[in-house]
């Protein structure tokens, strides 16, 4: 992995959200994201999996600067943008696009879908009306939809052709990232394979890099090539894909593992049902998060935050008894 | 004899039929699993067993009956007081079947006071000991809680607890996991289990995920377009599918594909209301279609216990074939 293949590099990254708790009381603080460091290559996928309320979204939202991170510090090849002017901010969006979970809230229901795709090149390049014309059919060709649908709306298109349609818009201003939002799991089972089979297609011709949020790992274990686990907004596990999946070492991975559905009894692992729900971010249990749904907790997890460690082959992780557990 | 006896159960909607001569027969105490994509017509089923079909819908059976009474000819009232109480129904999404404006308590006990009657403080306690059959924590600080107070697996828990609120001899649970997180959901499954295995209570559930249905159901039925294209127990349907969908639907799951470069994946997408093949619904997807497949309906082929709608179904040594 050369240095100049880099295209995205977070360090600490960090996002705090002040939350009302009543008139004229003191503002709570909801640690969505809570430093949280990786680094994205040119070609690759890196999976963030994790349930809801895990800082998924939030993360997702800082990578396309759609929010400026409370600290931390996010180097997009090799510019930062936390500190980015507007007209730095401006050329370094175009750099990162985003697909969303929902085809069916992500497109305006408005605009036919032709014109939905040359609005990223009216507004970011000075491409006359014909190139963008000649460019978005040229790019419906390339997602696997007639270049003639156009003229239509996105009414008149399935849930799987519509998310093509957003993974066209996202490319149609040869990113280097494409952040995907649970890009599949709206999608049903065929449809799914069919738009993953695009996803990784499109990377083999761009080397585009992915960031993949989803919270199915069979899909996970399929796409990605490097894997972060979060659990309330901080990182417990990160690692290539082959070691987390043979060798899951946090507890919260394991379980994970061990909750999804499987066909074949043989993949099946024991099921260990985790007790209790993700807790709430404005008030996050003491010590490590995970404590209170740990089988494995003994009293230093209640008190100290555990760090995440190395512990070779790329994989870190952040539990006190990780040695322990083996 | 069967709990529930179904007979080419069909829905339409002005000219397109939802659901298409279905017939379903479950045991008292079975779990059996409904799998189909979106469109397959899997909801609306539950939802005509249920009687919630409204105008322009139309539900047609040949048979239809619960323990022994035909559904068909019952009268109106006598069926709205089996249903709900013999026969109860969890929706798929808890944020929004769950209704806003009243209590957790006054919403079980609702249900109860419809069905069963008794004194308010009475009710009150069967609610409080729903909840913790639901395995609800501080249950009696969630009597008093309004739906917006409660996370999605809580609200799921609820919607639970109302629905075995009088014992039911079958639950329909339509995609009961789906708008939950996976460890959410794997305590949900664990749930329903638990709660069949304890009353004895029939449990049909509805899904898309076959990975939930190959965990918990004895018997499958796999929908396509609104018929129900195979039937067999599980495992077996999973080892050794019949029906040249069923077997697409499996290789195109991301875990049976690891290591591939790429997915294998089905072209094409279900037929809507005005594009359905005048042969098999499938034939203009699959793989193995022939010509007869293109001009005729095939029917259900096969024994009672392993039938598909197919006139070329696999063979084991075929699918390894498919598979290869």
């Amino acid at each position: 992995m050369s240095e100049s293949n880099i295209v995205l590099q977070a360090k600490a990254l960090a996002k705090h959200y002040p939350v009302s708790t009543g008139f004229l009381k003191p503002k709570a603080l909801a640690r969505a994201l809570d430093g949280v460091s990786f680094t994205l290559t040119a070609g690759k996928t890196l999976a963030v999996v994790g349930e809801s309320g895990c800082g998924k979204s939030t993360l997702a939202r800082q990578l396309t600067m759609i929010e400026p991170p409370t600290s931390g510090q996010l180097l997009l090849g090799g510019a930062d943008v936390t500190h980015a002017d507007a007209a730095l901010k401006r050329q370094l969006r175009q750099q990162v696009q985003m697909v969303f979970q929902n085809p069916f809230a992500s497109l305006n229901p408005r605009k036919k879908i032709g014109l939905a795709l040359e609005e990223p090149l009216a507004i970011n390049t000075s491409a006359t009306k014909v190139e963008r014309s000649a460019r978005a059919r040229a790019m419906m060709a390339r997602v696997g939809l007639r270049p003639e649908h156009d003229a239509r709306y996105p009414h008149m298109f399935s849930g799987g052709q519509r998310q093509r349609v957003a993974i066209a818009r996202a490319l149609m201003l040869a990113p280097a990232i494409v952040v995907l939002d649970e890009p599949v799991s709206a999608l049903d089972v065929s449809i799914q394979a069919q738009v993953l089979n695009l996803l990784m297609d499109l990377q083999d011709e761009t080397r585009v890099a992915y960031v993949f949020i989803s919270h199915n790992l069979a899909v996970v274990e399929l796409i990605a090539d490097e894997v972060l686990v979060m659990y309330l907004g901080k990182v417990v596990e990160q690692a290539p894909k082959h070691t987390l999946f043979a060798a899951p070492r946090h507890p919260y991975t394991r379980a994970l593992l061990a909750s999804t559905p499987r066909i074949d009894a043989a993949s099946r692992q024991a099921r260990q049902v985790l007790t209790g729900e993700l807790p709430s971010p404005l008030n996050p249990p003491s010590g490590c998060a995970f404590h209170k749904r740990c089988p494995f907790a003994v009293e230093r997890c209640r008190v100290e935050v555990p760090a995440l460690e190395a512990l070779g082959g790329g994989q870190q992780v952040a539990c006190h008894r990780v040695a322990e557990l083996g | 004899m069967a709990l529930l006896e179904v007979e080419n159960l069909s829905v339409a909607f002005g000219a397109f039929k939802a659901v298409d001569r279905v017939s379903v027969s479950v045991d008292a105490g079975e779990v059996v699993g409904i799998v189909g994509e979106s469109g397959s017509g899997k909801s609306v089923t539950a939802l005509a067993l249920m009687g919630l079909i409204d105008e322009p819908g139309r539900v047609g059976a040949t048979r239809l009956s619960f323990d022994g009474r035909d559904l068909l000819t019952m009268r109106e009232r006598d069926r709205r007081q089996m249903l709900g109480r013999d026969i109860a129904m969890i929706f798929q999404d808890p944020m929004t079947s769950l209704n806003p404006c009243f209590t957790v308590a006054f919403q079980l006990m609702e249900t109860l006071r419809i069905h069963e009657g008794g004194s308010t403080k009475a009710l009150r306690a069967r609610a409080l000991q729903l909840l913790r059959d639901v395995d609800i924590p501080d249950a009696e600080r969630r009597l008093d809680a309004y739906p917006h107070q409660l996370s999605g697996g809580m609200s799921q828990r609820v919607m639970v607890a109302m629905a075995i609120a009088c014992n039911p001899r079958l639950l329909i649970a339509d995609e009961p996991t789906t708008a939950l997180d996976v460890t959410i959901q794997a305590q949900m499954l664990a749930l329903l289990l638990k709660l069949q295995r304890e009353r004895g209570m029939a449990l049909v559930l509805i899904t898309h995920d076959l990975g939930v249905v190959a965990e918990v159901a004895q018997r499958v039925l796999v929908m396509y377009a609104g018929q129900v294209v195979e039937t067999a127990q599980v495992p077996q349907i999973f080892e050794a599918p019949r029906h040249p969908y069923t077997e697409a639907l499996l290789s195109a799951l991301p875990e049976h594909n690891i290591g591939q470069r790429r997915l294998r994946s089905m072209g094409g997408m279900v037929p809507g209301a005005f594009d359905r093949p005048a042969g098999c619904l499938l034939a203009p997807r699959c793989a193995c279609a022939q010509p007869r497949c293109r001009a005729e309906q095939p029917p259900m082929i096969g024994d009672a216990g392993a039938q598909a709608r197919c006139f070329f179904p696999l063979t084991q040594h075929a699918t390894a074939r498919v598979q290869a």
